[in-house]
Parts: C-alpha cells; structure tokens; sequence
C-alpha cells in the first residue's frame, strides 16, 4: 500500500483505484493505525442507499488514505472523479487542553479553512484516546473535555463529525466497541459523500448531454464525462452500473449513426466518417486501451477506433461480471453493427480491410474468452461462440477470394499489391500479443502470406465451425459451411473432397424439401460428379437436373443433353449398363390392361397400356421399354381357378400409380395415402351379415420404418431384376409429358404374372423402376371343356315343352366340325326337335362371336346334337326344347298298380307340403366329344296340376266331383275332361254335367268337374275312376305336337246310401214358432234304405233266425252352439237290416238365440262290437279317436240302454253284450252311405218376451 | 421492410417462401433454412412450458452482416421466419412482433379455407400473398 507519505501519482487508471480520503493531523498516530484501519474497513458491507429510485447496494468500502495536500482539493470546474477526495479526516492524539489550545486547534482551523475554501464538507475529525497517554499525564481534565472542546469549535451543529477511537492498538472489548463505532462512522460518511459528490456528477454530466444538439457539443468530451462515472462505479466495485456508463454511450452513439442516416447529421459526427487507414482490430487483453482512449480524447478516433475502445471497456466489465458469452454475443452484434455503421456513414474503406478486422476481431475475442474460461466451460457454451468461429471462416474466406489466395494458379501481381495493403493497415503487432504464437494477428499475416498457409488456416477454421456447429445440433449451418469448403474445393480443383460435403447437404435439403437449395446444390454437383468422372452419379444427377423445373429450360436441355450424349456415345465396353432410377427420367402415371379384367386364358391376348409422363425437356428417344414379370404357379388354389379369376377381378383394369411430388420432402410426403375400403364379413352359411369395418389395405406401406440411411442420389440401390418373362416395346420416343406405350402379349404358361420392374434402355443407359406400386399382375387360366345344361325358367313343368339351355364352355379344347353331343333318351322325356336350332358362340369376354344353326339328329335311343366348330375358350350356347312325359300312362291294365299308387303318393304329396307341385326327376347321359365319360344331368320337371276328388250324395242319386287346381304360375286351357271306369261294366254309368267348351284356368285357381253315378244293379262296393283332361298353355296358340292329357286316378268306396237320416224341430205343443229358451221337441228318423247288402256284412251285423239287424249309434251335436240338447244326446240302435225300417228319437232341445237357427248334426256310427278285430281301413289316427271316444260314452251306455228299456223302444240283443268286458268300438259310416236329407233345413226360433232375464241350466 | 418471408411448416419443409429481391432469391433459401437451427434450439429450449404461457416470438434468430432473421412459431409448430435488412434500424422488436402476428392471422385464415390441404404450399392465397407482399414494401 502507498506509504502515506510519498506523492500519488495523479491518476492511476488501473483496477488497483480506490476512493482517496485525505488524512491530516498527526501523521504518525495515522501511520500506526492505518494497518489495522485499511484491513477493517472493508470487512463488513454496508448498504448504499441510492438516488433516482435506484435499487439500494451492500458494497465492502476501501480507501486509498493519503496525506492531506491542497491542491489534491478539486478546482472549480475540474470534473475529475477519480482523483476526488471523498473524505478528509483530520487525526489527533491530544489529551492535553493546553497542547490542544496551543497548536491542535490552529492546526485544525487552517484545515478546516483550506476544506472550506474548497466547499468541501466531507470531513472527519478522529480523537484517539490512550490509556497510556493518559496515565502519564495526572493533573489531566476529564477526558471528553477535549472532544467536547473540538466538537463545540469546529462542529457547531454536527457533533458526530468528531469520534473517539479509544486505544486503537489494544486487543479488548471496549477498543473493539470503539473501532466498530468509528469505521461504521467512516463508512456511513463515505457513503454519504459518495452519494451527494456522484449525484451531482451525474447532474452535471446530464446537463452537459441535454445540451448535445447544441453546436459546439463533442461527442468525445461527453464520453470522457461518462466514463468517469464508469470509472468511479468500478473503484467501487459496482461493475454493473459502469457497464451501464458504457451501453449508454454505445446507445448515443447508435443513435447517432442512426440519425445521421437519416439525414440529421451531427458535427461532431462527420470526424468520424474520416476513411479507414487502419483495422489492427479488437484489443481486449488490456483494461484500458490507453492508446485508443487518448485518440478518443484528442478527438481524433475514427469510428472503428471508438467502437472498439468502447467494447474492450464492455469487455473487461463483462469478464468482471463474470459474462463471457456476453462478450461472444455483443461482439457479434458489434461486428455486424461496425460494418453496417460504416456503409450507413459512407466511410471510404479499403476492399478487404473491414475483412481483416472483423476476422482479427472475432479471433481476438475468442482467445480473449478462451483465455479467462476452462475447456469444459468453453465446449458447453459452444453456442455462444460459434458465430464468431462461422464469421471469421466467412471473413477469411472472403478474403481469400478476394486476393486470389483460392484459385488455383495463385495469386497474381494485383491480388499480391492488394494483400500488401492490407497488410499494411494492420500496422505492427501489439506488444501484449507479440509474445503468443497463436495471435490473431499471426494468423491473419500468415494466412494472406500463402496459398499453402491460408488453406491450411482457412480449412482449420472451416473444420473447426462445422464440428461445433455439429456438436450443438446445428446441422443446417454446418451444411452451410460444409458447402462453402465444397465450393473452396472445386476452385482448388480437388472435386473428390467436395462431393462428401455437396452430398451431405443435398441430403439435408432433400429430407426438409428446400426445392432451391436442391437445385443449387445438385447443379454443384453435377460439375463436381463431373470432373470426378462419377459417370452414373453424373448422370443420375443430370436426369434429376433435367427433370427439374426450378432450372432454367437452357440448362434443363443441356442436362438432357449430357445424358443423350453420353448414351449416344459408343463405349468401349458394349454389355455395359448404366442403370439409373426411372422416376428422374420419367413417371409411371397408369397402367391399363384389355383385357380389363387382367385375366386371358392359354394363347389369349394381353395387352398393358401404360402411360408414362416424360420429364425431360426434349423428345427423348428409347430404344425400348421392357416390364419384367414374375411368374408363378399356384396349384390348388381356388382363387386361381377360370371361374373364379372371370368372376372377381376388377373389372375396369385401370391401376393408378401415385404420383411422386418431388419438392416435398422424401421422409414426410412421401408416404401413401390411406387406402381406405369397407368390409362386410357374411357368415357362409346363411349370408347374414357378421362383421362389418373399414381396413386400410396399406398399413404396411403408411407404418413402415423410416429408413433413414437410404440415399436417394445413390443409383446402387436400383438392382436390375433379370426376369424370363418380359413384354417389351422397341424404337419409343417419349415426348416432354404424357405417352402412351403399349405393350402385347401372348399368354402362355397359366399362372399369375406379377409386373415387377419397368426400364427404359437409351443406349447403355437404363432407367428403371425397381418396384411397380401398387402390385400389378394378370392372370392367365387353362380350363377344361365343360358342358352345363339348365333350365330357362325357375322350373320345368311337366307336361308342356320347356326349354333346356345348354351351355358348352370349350375351353382348351377346339371343338371340330363334327363333334357333337350324344343324349341317351329317358324313358319319360322328349327331345323336341325343331326345323332349325341356333346356337351362338361366344368369345371367352362374352362377345358374341357368331350365329349357326344346329342340327338335332333324334333316333330311338339317342339324341345327337352336332356342335358348331368353336375355337378353344369360347361358350357355344344353344336352346333345346325338352318334354316330360306324364308318369301315369292312360292305358293298358298293366299299370293299374301305378294307377294304385300314383294318387296315393299325390295325396302324401299335397298332405305334406301344401302347395307345392309333385316332381319328378329325369336322368339324361350325355356323351362329350372332349371326353369318353358320359355326363348325367338331372332335370327336375313338376307337375303343375293337383286333383282331389269328393263323393257327394243326394238321396240315393251319387255325383262324382273331381277339383283340379293349377299349382304353377301359368295359365292353362283345360279340355276333355273324361272320367272312366277302366274295370268298366255296363250296369255302372257315368253321366257328365260338364260343359263341353274348353276350359280356361288361371294359375294357382281351381276347376271343378261332376259326374253323375248311375247304375242298374247293385253297384259293387268298390269303384275305380280314371279322370284325364287334356291340357295347353294357355298364352301359346297352337303347339307343334300333340299334349298327353293329365290323368288321376281314384277310386269310390262304399258310394251307395243305406240310411236316410231326418231330424225335424217341432215347437212344444200349441205353439207356433219356437222360442229361445224353452224347449222343443227334436224328431230323429233313421230309414234304412235298402236290404242286406255285400256292405253290411261286417261285425256289427247280426243274425238271428234270418233276420238281420245292424247296432248303430246315433248323436246330436250341435257345433255352434245355437241348442242345449236336454237329457241324452246320443243312443245305440238296433237297426234292422231291412228296407225302409225306420228308427225314431225324440229329444229336447231348447234354442239359445233367436232367428232362423240351423239343425242340430245328427251323426251316425256303426257300433262295433268289442271283439271285433279292428278293420284294417282305419288308421291309427282314427281308432285313436274312436278309442276316446268309446271311454266317454261308456257310462252313458248303460243309462241309455236303462232308458231305451223304460221306453220300450225298439230294441233286440243289447243285452247279450256281458258288461264288463271290453269296449265296443264306434266306426264312422262312410260318408256315401248316410245320406242326411234334412241337411240345411233351419227352424225360426222367435225371441222369448221375457229374453232380457234368460237362465239356461244344462244339465 | 422484410425482405424475405418464410413460412414453414412442423417437418421444416417450406410452405410458403418470399422474398425481395427475387434474383437472390437462392441466398434467402439458404437463410432461412440454415435459421431453422436456432428456431429448433429455441423451441427445444422452451420445452414443454404450458402452451397458454409460450411466447410464439421467438426474437432474433441471428444476425448477419446484412440481414436479421427473426422467427415466430405457432403452437402447432408451424414457424415464420422473417429476414429484415439490418440497415433499417428503425424497426424494432415491437413492430417485428406485431408483423409476425398479422402474419399468424393470415395463415391461421388461409388454414380456415375448406380448399386447402394443410401441409400444401400456400399457393393460391391472394390475401395472403398481398398481405406479405405490404409487409415487405411498407415503409417504416
């Protein structure tokens, strides 16, 4: 520390400043406190509270102590912060009032005056005190006398400018308590002063700022003022606020510029605008340039001497704060800033001397960080430094261009003149540098001094930026700078070291799709590939030139022509091939197959249009096109079969290839679009929908990894496929845009045929497309000759000619003239054969290929049917006319069995399914020529007609009725009805009621025809009818052969009438009508109407002494419940077997409505007898009923046979019957034999008069 | 005023790209694209900051000799990147900011047009293109 004796210097510019504080009085007692006093003060921090709202501070105090001289005081007017006194302080060890009044007080008037000449009230007076001292002297007054003395002379109104220090040099408490007091005294007054002498600094230094648009402002004064102020906040250590000093000048200055572009130029200004002579660049390695700061003080600075004098006290302040990437950053904006400010002042500079010292710059201020940051600091702040590493490259480069350092010849008289100059403004290296080997000075004078040395500097630099732009993630700007040492490398004629960088960023570009940057750097390239010799990369490289629209049409054709040229040009080497991707030369828009269904059969013909878009610029002409195709077999497979590939496949044939669009990237746009198609799942067994959804049909194309290492420049990616199979078209000229190619094909092998690569060949250059997207195939089927016979319409329909459709499918086999078709006859079905057949052949497409006739040739057993000559894979088609006999032939005694069991099968028939039609089916065997089986072919004919018959009675007189109902959807003409008795004797006669015309009906409507039965003798109990009616289709006029007519055979049983039943209601006695609710007599006569017959000759029948009597059972229902029949309902009778006996009941039955009521039924039963054996005419199903029956009545037997006894009815052997063994069985009498004469009749039945309360009890 | 005006889309492809003048057109293309690596290192630097709170601008991008780039990017990713002339001093952060916003507006309408594909080059917007073309002669 400065002795406090010896003079200062003036002004010490160095951080070593601190605030000076004078120190008068006694020079000793100061000296031996001063260690302890220099090493407490700044010990403790104490809070600066500020002026103008400013944020207060804790700041740690230090002082430069110095011996009080007057002229340290400040003069009037002298601005000097730094050299300002802050605090004077006046030292006495005085415990003496007579030493005090002798000299001390004098003393410390004279200084005092001095202070106040000054105006300097920062004073302090310091009284230490020594026990020592005071011990010494006895007769001493108390010792605050002499403070107090002091305080009441000098300190009139401010007593705490005097302290005390008590025993400074002692180690106790209370001189700790004394010195705590004091230096928190020192500090505050030093505060204080600070706070009162810097405010009204910065008032004035703000005056003198408002009065800058005044003429005589300088701006250098100004700047001197300020920095002061920046000086002092440094002293303090408050780097932050003198940072402020700075950045507010840097802003004046600024806007200074800014406004003198604007036209508002300053004087001062114009001094600045002086030309450039020198651009040594940025100093940082010292605090405080001085050299500069006299420039700037002598106001002869030019405007780069000032910016940097500026940044390197920006600098320092930053390093002090602890803010190198600051630095990096406000140095780029600096350099960026200084180049702008010098264009917009017009500054005259030398070509390359802003270059020089931008890049020295740069390099200084790199070093400068590196030099106070460690590595590790360094590499995780690249961020902020690579800017300054990308513009000194840029710089350097620029620089290099610029004095012919890059071309490869060297530099030339000129360029040298120039480096010279240059070299020139850079002066001599500073001192501090001059020593480190790496400079920046050295570096730029070493790299100006070579070709071989600026490389070397400008490759380091280059490599240097590219791998910190990489290490931080900036791939872009490393690409950027990647392409500048390509373009660096092509001038210095080494291609091969700027293809790795031309080929990283195109890739770069391609992936983000910058179409621009694309063509720039392709074309780049292209010359680089060139002069490599790359021939395939060249060309590949020209056809993407070529195709590319972003290029003028000049260079596009020359690029085009490159390739053309090239191919036209014969090689050495003849098999070589060029193979380069198909979609920079042209596009495969679409494809379209005939035909359209992509499918051909063995030798068929296939033709694949195509239609490919150009992209070149000129016609180009390709020797030939060829799509190489896959083939394969599938065996077994069902989807592979004729019929299935003719059903399925798409039929319009047309596939569209997507198109690529280039100018997006590869990574992103590339990708499909959604191939999106609905989905029905039916559930094969009844067709009902199961599931239904939407699938894309190209997941794996949209979720497939991103390949990232595939390159689209490189051609060794496209393998040329070497195929068997390969549809070709020679001697093409594609024009610019859309052409259409086609290609021919015979089909072979069957198979599947999948389109795989697609290439054109111009001269030994092959574009090819690897892979045909989406997959491409035709198929090609070999079928077996068929032959399919069907009905025309739903079904066939026995009786009438149908027509039969025959369809043969020839398949690989060439039907011959002469071929032809052998039918073994059935039996029952006609062949019709007609004057002329047609036959139509049609081509393997359906097209209708010609029209022949056929010939139908019939004998006894065969039928054959010459085919047409056809060629393979044709379908001749042809109608023929077929005939199903009816089944039941009319005559002949022999078929009486089938007659037997033809109407019984109709009947289960109708039973069963209701109104379908009886079918029957037909066997044909056909004979192929293709073939030595037969085929059997089955055809189903249905009957159209049902019959039922019915017997219906009137008295004895019989009528056959017989209903013919039509099934079908036709409508018939019916005609001839005739029933016959083929066992047909003459006793029996069948009287037709029928009209004679024919007969009209309508489908699924009914005719009825009646036939009257008469006989002479006793008719037999049986009768068997044969019913035929002849028919036609009614729409159809007049048919070419004669219809068998529709038989039924029946037979009539038990048809002759042995009882007449008569009921008759009588109103009871003396009334009129019947009313409801009372009782009616109900009269039942049962007549046998003839003698003993073959009929009755049953179970029932008995005989005594040759008189015959049959057991009956009688009842009365009444279904619709119009009567209560009171008492019993129904009896057993003894009938005897007699012509005209007749058996009467009489029962009650009362009416339950009023009107015109129909008869109780009256049903009659032949009452068997319980030993019987049953009759084998009952089925099952009736004895059942009957059984029931029989339990219900039982009971009633005996109360009715109790009855009939009280009657004394009519009534023979009941009584034989032992009771107690097994019932007696009920058979109904067939409905021929009863006939029920009152059948209809109805009764008027009036309503009672009292009808609104009616109480009916049944019993 | 700017003298180039990019906007590109979320995979850093461009959408839409201007600039005066058209014969240093390439230059600008370079630009802006090599601006896309600050604007990466910003946006993953703002990290997953709630969307509502996220400032779209991005400020300067960096500074060259002759031309700033600033950038702004939407929430969708989607980024605007404007190069202004470093002589024109005049404008500062607060004009560009408002550029920068009635450039989303009108992207954020030309995205509102049923006939646009997202993801396609902005090439038939007039409003668009007229709304660029007064950001790049506009005078300040």
């Amino acid at each position: 520390m400065d002795a406090p004796e010896e003079p200062l210097p003036p002004v010490i510019y160095t951080m070593e400043n601190k605030p000076i504080v004078t120190c008068a009085g006694d020079q000793n007692l100061f000296t031996s406190i001063y260690p302890t006093l220099s090493q407490q003060l700044p010990r403790e921090p104490m809070e600066w509270r500020r002026s103008y709202g400013r944020a207060p501070k804790m700041i740690h105090l230090e002082s430069n102590f110095v011996q009080f001289k007057e002229e340290l005081l400040p003069k009037e007017g002298n601005k000097a912060l730094l050299t300002f006194p802050f605090l004077h302080i006046y030292w006495t060890e005085c415990c003496d009032t007579e030493v005090y009044k002798a000299t001390v007080k004098d003393d410390l008037t004279k200084w005092q005056n001095v202070l106040k000449a000054h105006s300097s009230v920062d004073w302090l007076i310091v009284v230490v005190e020594n026990d020592a001292k005071k011990k010494n002297k006895t007769n001493i007054l108390p010792r605050t006398s002499i403070v107090d003395k002091i305080r009441n002379d000098f300190c009139n109104k401010q007593s705490d400018r005097c302290v005390v220090l008590s025993d400074p040099l002692k180690d106790s408490s209370r001189t700790q308590e004394s010195w705590n007091a004091f230096l928190t005294k020192l500090r505050t007054s030093l505060l204080m002063s600070f706070t009162k002498n810097l405010g009204k600094f910065e008032d004035d230094m703000r005056t003198l700022r408002e009065k800058r648009t005044e003429p005589g402002w300088s701006f250098c004064d100004y700047f001197m003022v300020q920095e002061e102020l920046a000086f002092v906040f440094e002293m303090l250590q408050q780097f932050e606020d003198a940072l402020v000093q700075y950045d507010e000048l840097d802003a004046l200055f600024s806007q200074y510029v800014v406004n003198f572009g604007a036209g508002d130029g300053a004087n001062w200004l114009t001094f600045f605008c002086q030309p450039v002579k020198s651009w040594n660049g940025l100093i940082l390695r010292k605090p405080i340039d001085m050299e500069k700061r006299e420039l700037i003080q002598r106001q002869e600075a030019t405007l780069l001497d000032l910016r940097s004098y500026l940044f390197s006290r920006q600098c320092t302040l930053l390093l002090f704060l602890q803010r190198p990437w600051e630095v990096a950053q406000r140095a780029l904006e600096l350099l960026h800033s200084c180049v702008q400010e010098l264009k917009l002042l017009e500054v005259s500079v030398p070509p390359g001397a802003l270059d020089c010292w931008v890049f020295l710059s740069c390099l200084e201020v790199l070093q400068r960080i590196e030099g106070c940051c460690d590595r590790a600091q360094i590499d995780s702040n690249i961020a902020h430094t690579v800017g300054l590493w990308s513009y000194a490259t840029e710089k350097l480069k620029s620089l290099g261009y610029l004095c012919g350092l890059v071309s490869e010849k060297g530099p030339n008289s000129e360029d040298l003149n120039r480096i010279v100059d240059l070299l020139a403004g850079l002066g001599a290296e500073r001192p501090e540098t001059a020593n480190t080997a790496q400079s920046p000075y050295k570096k730029l004078k070493e790299a100006l001094s070579s070709v071989e040395a600026f490389e070397k500097h400008y490759l380091d630099l280059s490599h240097a930026a590219i791998e910190m732009h990489t290490s931080i993630g900036r791939t872009r700007s490393a690409r950027l700078v990647g392409k500048d040492l390509a373009e660096f490398y092509m001038r210095k004629k080494s291609p091969q070291k700027a293809e790795i960088y031309l080929q990283g960023a195109l890739k770069n570009y391609l992936a983000e799709g910058w179409a621009l940057p694309i063509t720039h750097t392709r074309k780049q390239l292209a010359e680089c590939q060139k002069h490599l010799g790359q021939t395939e990369n060249y060309l590949q490289t020209s056809s993407l030139l070529a195709s590319d629209h972003h290029v003028t049409e000049e260079e596009r054709k020359h690029f085009c022509q490159e390739i053309l040229s090239f191919a036209s040009r014969q090689t050495d080497s003849p098999g070589h091939k060029i193979v380069l991707p198909l979609h920079c030369f042209a596009q495969l828009r679409d494809l379209h197959f005939t035909p359209s269904n992509a499918v051909v059969h063995v030798g068929g013909v296939l033709s694949v249009d195509i239609t490919m878009c150009s992209q070149m610029p000129v016609p180009v002409h390709v020797e030939q096109i060829a799509i190489t195709v896959h083939f394969s077999i599938e065996k077994n497979n069902y989807r592979k079969t004729a019929e299935w590939l003719t059903k399925h496949k798409t039929s319009n044939g047309i596939i569209n290839f997507p198109t690529e669009t280039s100018p997006f990237p590869a990574s992103q746009n590339n990708l499909p679009a959604l191939e999106l198609y609905e989905m029905f799942e039916r559930s094969p067994s009844d067709n009902s929908l199961n599931t239904t959804g939407i699938i894309c049909k190209n997941v794996h194309m949209l979720l497939r990894r991103q390949e990232s290492s595939t390159s689209l420049e490189t051609p060794s990616g496209v393998a040329l496929e070497d195929g068997a199979h390969v549809l070709k078209c020679n001697d093409v000229t594609l024009e610019p845009g859309a052409n259409r190619i086609t290609f021919r094909t015979q089909a072979k092998e069957p198979g599947t045929y999948t389109l795989r690569q697609l290439c054109a060949s111009v001269g030994p250059v092959w574009f090819v497309l690897p892979h045909l997207y989406p997959l491409v195939q035709y198929d090609v089927y070999s079928q077996e000759p068929q032959l399919r016979v069907e009905p025309l319409a739903d079904s066939l329909l026995a009786g009438i000619p149908q027509k039969v459709k025959f369809t043969v499918t020839t398949g690989h086999y060439t039907v011959k003239n002469g071929d032809s078709l052998q039918l073994s006859n059935a039996e029952a079905m006609l062949i019709l054969c007609h004057a002329e057949n047609r036959a139509v052949i049609y081509s393997s497409t359906r097209e209708k290929a010609s029209d022949v006739s056929l010939r139908v040739q019939s004998s006894d057993k065969v039928t054959s049917i010459s085919l047409p000559a056809a060629p393979a894979y044709h379908m001749i088609e042809f109608e023929l006319e077929v005939l199903s006999l009816p089944s039941a032939p009319v005559t002949g005694g022999e078929s009486s069995m089938l007659g037997m069991t033809e109407p019984h099968r109709k009947h289960k028939d109708t039973q069963k399914a209701g109104h379908c039609m009886a079918t029957t089916d037909h066997k044909v065997s056909i004979d192929c020529p293709w073939s030595i089986y037969s085929t059997v072919i089955a055809l189903t004919f249905s009957v159209p007609f049902r019959t039922t018959h019915s017997l219906l009675s009137a008295g004895t007189r019989k009528y056959i009725q017989v209903c013919v109902q039509n099934l079908s959807e036709l409508d018939f003409q019916l005609s001839d009805g005739n029933l016959v008795d083929p066992g047909s004797s003459a006793d029996l006669q069948l009287v037709p009621l029928n009209a004679k015309s024919p007969q009209h009906i309508h489908s699924k409507q009914s005719t009825f025809f009646v036939w009257e039965l008469k006989w002479t003798r006793e008719p037999p109990p049986s009768l068997r009818c044969q019913f035929s009616v002849g028919f036609s289709p009614a729409s159809e006029g007049q048919l070419s052969i004669p219809l068998k007519p529709y038989t039924y055979e029946f037979q009539v049983e038990n048809f002759f009438t042995l009882y007449n039943v008569r009921a008759e209601i009588l109103p009871p006695s003396g009334a009129e009508h019947c009313r409801t609710g009372s009782l009616c007599s109900l009269e039942v006569s049962i007549t046998r109407l003839s003698g003993l017959l073959e009929v009755d000759k049953d179970e029932a029948l008995t005989e005594s002494d040759e008189y015959f009597s049959t057991k009956l059972m009688y009842e009365v229902v009444d279904n619709s419940s119009n009567w209560a029949v009171c008492g019993k309902s129904s009896g057993v009778i003894s009938m005897p077997v007699v012509a005209q006996a007749t058996h009467r009941v009489h029962m009650e039955v009362m009416p339950l409505f009023a009107g015109y009521l129909p008869l109780p039924d009256v049903r009659l039963f032949k009452y068997l007898p319980h030993h019987s054996a049953h009759s084998s005419q009952l089925d099952a199903d009736s004895w059942i009923e009957n059984d029931s029956l029989s339990v219900d009545k039982h009971v009633d037997e005996q109360l009715d046979s109790s009855s009939i006894k009280s009657r004394g009815s009519v009534h023979s052997a009941s009584s034989s019957e032992p009771k107690g063994l097994p019932m007696p069985r009920l058979q109904a009498l067939p409905p021929g034999q009863v006939f029920n004469s009152s059948t209809g009749m109805q009764v008027l039945v009036i309503p009672s008069k009292d009808d609104h309360v009616l109480e009916v009890s049944v019993t | 005023m700017a003298v180039c005006v990019a906007v590109i889309a979320k995979e850093n492809y461009p959408l839409y790209i201007r600039s005066i003048p058209t014969e240093n057109e390439l230059k600008f293309h370079y630009m802006v694209h090599t601006s896309l690596d600050v604007v990466d290192e910003k946006i993953s630097a703002m990290g997953k900051a709630l969307v509502d709170q996220r400032e779209l601008y991005l400020g300067l991008l960096y500074p060259t000799e002759d031309y700033k780039v600033y950038g702004y990017v939407t929430n969708s990713k989607v980024k605007f990147v404007m190069v202004v002339d470093s002589s024109n001093t005049a404008l500062r952060d607060n004009e560009i900011r408002s550029m920068f916003r009635k450039l989303h507006n009108s992207y954020t309408d030309v995205m509102c047009n049923p006939f646009y594909n997202p993801g396609d080059h902005i090439q038939s917007s007039r409003a668009f293109d007229s709304m660029v073309t007064s950001m790049m002669i506009q005078v300040c």
